[in-house]
C-alpha cells in the first residue's frame, strides 16, 4: 500500500537544536555562578553579573530551555512513533517551539535586570508567565490531538509519562503564578507567609516531580527499551509505577518546609508521603533497568545506552537519597545546607542530562536521516566528561553540606556554639573550587555533544534528507480513526 | 482491579487524561486547602503593622537582587537554631510577606531576627564592599544601590496592590508614602528593611518599638 503520511520531524529537530544551545548556554551561566562563590571578585560589582542575579537565570535556562526543549521534541517524537501517526496541528507544534524559545529568551534576559517573582523556579514576572500558560496549553492541545488520531489503540507508557507531565505542570504553573501586577516588571502574588510558601514549594517539588521527573521518565519509557531492542521488563509494574508515582508527588511539597511556621501535620503528611514515594521511584528505575537483561553487552558498544543505565542508577539513587532527606531528624541537619544543591544536582546532572543525553543521541541520528552518530568516541569522550564532572561536583557538595550542618549544630560542653557562622563557609571554600571544576567538566561535555550533533546533521543542513513514512498498521475493524485511504 | 479496567483507560486518551488530572489534584488540595481556611483566621497581632514606605521599597530591593537565594528569613523549631539566630520564627510574622522570603539556602546566615544587630553604618559598609568588614565572605557587594534614588511614583501603585490583596493600608498611609521616599536612596530603603527584621514585625516585640 502506497504511502500518504510522513512523520513530522521538522519541529523535533528545532528543539533538538533548541536544547544544544540552552544546554551550553545554561551550564555556562551556572559555572560562572559557581566560580563566584568561589571567587567573589568575578561579580565585579556589575548589578546583571551578581550572584543573586545570576543564579536563577542558571536554574531556568537548565530546567525550562534545556530541559523544557528536550521534553518538548521528544514528546513530538514519542507520540507520533507509538501511535504510528503525523503530528496533528503541525502549524501550531512549529508555534509552540517558538514561542517557548521567545518565553525562555524573555526570562534569560530579564531575570538578571531584577524583573523577578522571586519565587524559586518561577522567577520570570506575570507578562512571561501568561505567554508560558499560552505555549503550554497549545503543547497540551498538539500532544492530545495527536494522541486522538493515533492508529494503535493502546496508548503507551511514555504518553501517560508525557500527559502527566502536560497537564501537571500546567496547573502548577497556573496555581504558583497568580499575582496582581503593579507594572509591567513588577507584580506581588496574592498569596502571603505561609500560604505563599506552602503553593511555592507545592509548585517547587512538584516542578522537581512533573518537570524533572514525570516528563524525563515519558523519554525513558521510549528511549530506553528502544536502545535495549528489547520490550519493557514489565507493562503492568509500570501500571502501578505510574498511578502511585503521580498520586503520591503532590503530597510530598511540605518536606521543604521542615521545622518551619507551616503547622505541623502538613510537615508529617509531607515526610510519610515522601517516604512512600520512594517505592514507585524505585519501581520506575528497576523497570528500565531490568530492561536491559539479556542485553547488557549493549554498554560496551553503545555509548546512548550507557547514558541511559546510568541515569536509571541515578535516579534510584536520588530518590533513594530525597526520602532520607525528607525525614525530619536528617532534615534537620540537611535543610538550608549545600547538601540541598548536591541532591538536586545528582537529579538533574546524573538522572535528568544523562536520560537527556542518552535519549537526544537515539533520537537525533534517526531524526535527522543517518545510520547513526557522526562519532562514536565523541559520545564516548561525553560519557567520561559527564560522569566524572557530577561526581566531582555531587561529591563535593555532599561533604561541604553535612560539614555545614554539622558546623551549625555542634556545641561545646558548655552548651554554647561552637562555630561562628563564617567558619562554616571557610570550612567548605575548597569544594566550592571541586564544585565549579565539575560543572566545568560538564560544560566541556555538553560541548562535545553539540560539536557531534552538528556533524551528524550534515544531511539535514544541506535538505537533503527525507521525511520518514509513518508505518501504517493493518486495519483492524475497532481501529480509530479510520485508517487512510490507499493513494490512487 | 482487573487489568482489564486499566485497559480500558489506556485506550481513550480523554479518560486517561481526567483521571490523571483527579489523582495529581487531591495532594494539593488536601494541605492547601486547610491552610487557606487557617489563613482567614490567623490575623496578625494588634501591633504587627504593614511594611511602612521606606521599608516596603526595601524589601522589594531585597526581593529584586534575589537575597533570598544565599539568606533565609525563617529560624526553625531547633535549639542549635534559636541559640545562633534568636526565638524561632512564626507564621503570624510573615502575613505582609508577598512574596514570602524563608528561603532554602543558607550561604550567608538567617536574616530573620538581623535587625538591630549591627548598626547602619556597618550595614551600609557591609552592602557596599562585604570584605571590608568581613574579610572571609563571598558575598557580591551591592554599590549600585547607594547611586540609585528610589522611584517614589511608584510607591503609592504598589501600596494601592496590596490594599487590594487584604494589607490594612489607609488612605492617608498611601497619599503620605511618595513624601516619606523622598531623598532616599536604593540602600537607605534596604537598611532600614534590614533594620526592621525581626523587630518591626514581631508579635513578640512591644507596640512602642513598631513604627
Amino acid at each position: 500500500m502506497p504511502n500518504t503520511e510522513y512523520y513530522n520531524d521538522h519541529v523535533v529537530r528545532l528543539f533538538l537544536l533548541a536544547s544544544a544551545v540552552w544546554g551550553i548556554v545554561g551550564m555556562l551561566i551556572g559555572m560562572y555562578a559557581a566560580a563566584e562563590l568561589a571567587w567573589p571578585g568575578l561579580n565585579l560589582d556589575i548589578p546583571w553579573m551578581t550572584f543573586s542575579r545570576v543564579r536563577p537565570d542558571h536554574t531556568f535556562g537548565v530546567i525550562f530551555a534545556f530541559g523544557g526543549s528536550a521534553l518538548m521534541g521528544t514528546c513530538y517524537y514519542v507520540v507520533q512513533r507509538t501511535g504510528h501517526t503525523r503530528l496533528a496541528w503541525g502549524k501550531l507544534a512549529e508555534l509552540t517551539f517558538w514561542g517557548w524559545q521567545l518565553a525562555c529568551i524573555l526570562s534569560m534576559a530579564t531575570l538578571p535586570f531584577g524583573i523577578t517573582q522571586n519565587k524559586e523556579y518561577a522567577e520570570p514576572e506575570w507578562f512571561i508567565d501568561i505567554l508560558i500558560a499560552v505555549v503550554w496549553v497549545s503543547f497540551g492541545a498538539v500532544f492530545f490531538a495527536t494522541l486522538a488520531r493515533r492508529r494503535i489503540r493502546h496508548i503507551y507508557v511514555a504518553n501517560w509519562y508525557y500527559g502527566a507531565f502536560i497537564i501537571a505542570v500546567g496547573l502548577l504553573h497556573i496555581v504558583n503564578n497568580i499575582a496582581v501586577p503593579v507594572s509591567l516588571t513588577k507584580s506581588y502574588p496574592v498569596y502571603s507567609g505561609v500560604v505563599d510558601a506552602m503553593v511555592q514549594w507545592w509548585y517547587g517539588h512538584n516542578a522537581v516531580a512533573f518537570f524533572l521527573t514525570a516528563g524525563f521518565l515519558g523519554m525513558m519509557y521510549y528511549f530506553v527499551p528502544r536502545q535495549a531492542q528489547q520490550p519493557l521488563w514489565s507493562y503492568r509494574f509500570s501500571i502501578v509505577n505510574f498511578w502511585a508515582l503521580i498520586s503520591m508527588y503532590m503530597w510530598a511539597g511540605s518536606h521543604h518546609l521542615m521545622y518551619t511556621a507551616l503547622p505541623d501535620w502538613v510537615q508529617s503528611v509531607g515526610m510519610a508521603f515522601s517516604l512512600v514515594l520512594l517505592m514507585p521511584s524505585w519501581g520506575s528505575a528497576a523497570n528500565g533497568l531490568f530492561t536491559f537483561n539479556g542485553s547488557w553487552h549493549r554498554l560496551r558498544d553503545d555509548p546512548a545506552a550507557k547514558f541511559m543505565v546510568i541515569a536509571l542508577v541515578f535516579y534510584a539513587a536520588s530518590t533513594f537519597e530525597g526520602s532520607m532527606m525528607a525525614i525530619k531528624t536528617v532534615n534537620s541537619l540537611s535543610h538550608y545546607t549545600d547538601w540541598t544543591v548536591a541532591h538536586v544536582h545528582s537529579g538533574s546532572l546524573g538522572w535528568v542530562a544523562m536520560i537527556t543525553i542518552g535519549s537526544l543521541y537515539a533520537m537525533a541520528p534517526r531524526a535527522l536521516g543517518r545510520p547513526a552518530m557522526h562519532s562514536r568516541r565523541g559520545m564516548e569522550l561525553h560519557f567520561w566528561l559527564h560522569v566524572s564532572g557530577t561526581l566531582f561536583y555531587v561529591v563535593a557538595m555532599w561533604v561541604a553540606g553535612v560539614t555545614e550542618g554539622i558546623m551549625w549544630r555542634a556545641t561545646g560542653p558548655d552548651g554554647a556554639l561552637s562555630y561562628p557562622f563564617i567558619d562554616s563557609l571557610l570550612a567548605i571554600r575548597p569544594l566550592y573550587i571541586a564544585r565549579w571544576f565539575g560543572g566545568f567538566l560538564i560544560w566541556l561535555g555538553m560541548w562535545v555533544m553539540a560539536w557531534n550533533l552538528w556533524y551528524t546533521a550534515a544531511d539535514a543542513r544541506k535538505k537533503i534528507i527525507l521525511p520518514i513514512p509513518v508505518p501504517i498498521p493493518e486495519p483492524d475493524s475497532h481501529q480509530t480513526p479510520a485508517p487512510l485511504p490507499a493513494a490512487t | 482491579m482487573a487489568y482489564r479496567h486499566f485497559e480500558f483507560i489506556e485506550k481513550h486518551a480523554w479518560l486517561l487524561g481526567i483521571l490523571t488530572a483527579v489523582m495529581v489534584s487531591i495532594g494539593g488540595l488536601a494541605e492547601i486547602t486547610p491552610l487557606f481556611i487557617m489563613a482567614q483566621e490567623v490575623k496578625p497581632p494588634e501591633h504587627v503593622r504593614p511594611y511602612d514606605p521606606l521599608r516596603l521599597a526595601g524589601r522589594d530591593i531585597y526581593v529584586r537582587e534575589g537575597c533570598y537565594l544565599c539568606h533565609s528569613q525563617m529560624i526553625r523549631a531547633l535549639r542549635f537554631e534559636t541559640q545562633r539566630y534568636g526565638s524561632f520564627s512564626t507564621a503570624d510574622e510573615s502575613v505582609y510577606d508577598r512574596p514570602f522570603q524563608w528561603g532554602s539556602k543558607r550561604t550567608g546566615p538567617d536574616l530573620a531576627r538581623a535587625g538591630g544587630k549591627y548598626s547602619d553604618e556597618w550595614q551600609h559598609a557591609h552592602l557596599m564592599d562585604p570584605r571590608s568588614v568581613v574579610p572571609e565572605s563571598n558575598m557580591p557587594g551591592y554599590p549600585w544601590l547607594a547611586r540609585a534614588p528610589i522611584d517614589a511614583d511608584d510607591i503609592a501603585a504598589r501600596m494601592r496592590v496590596l490594599r487590594r490583596l487584604g494589607d490594612p493600608y489607609t488612605d492617608a498611609d498611601i497619599a503620605s508614602a511618595a513624601a516619606a521616599l523622598e531623598g532616599k536612596t536604593e540602600m537607605d530603603a534596604l537598611i532600614a528593611y534590614l533594620q526592621g527584621l525581626g523587630i518591626a514585625n514581631e508579635p513578640q516585640a512591644t507596640a512602642g518599638e513598631t513604627p
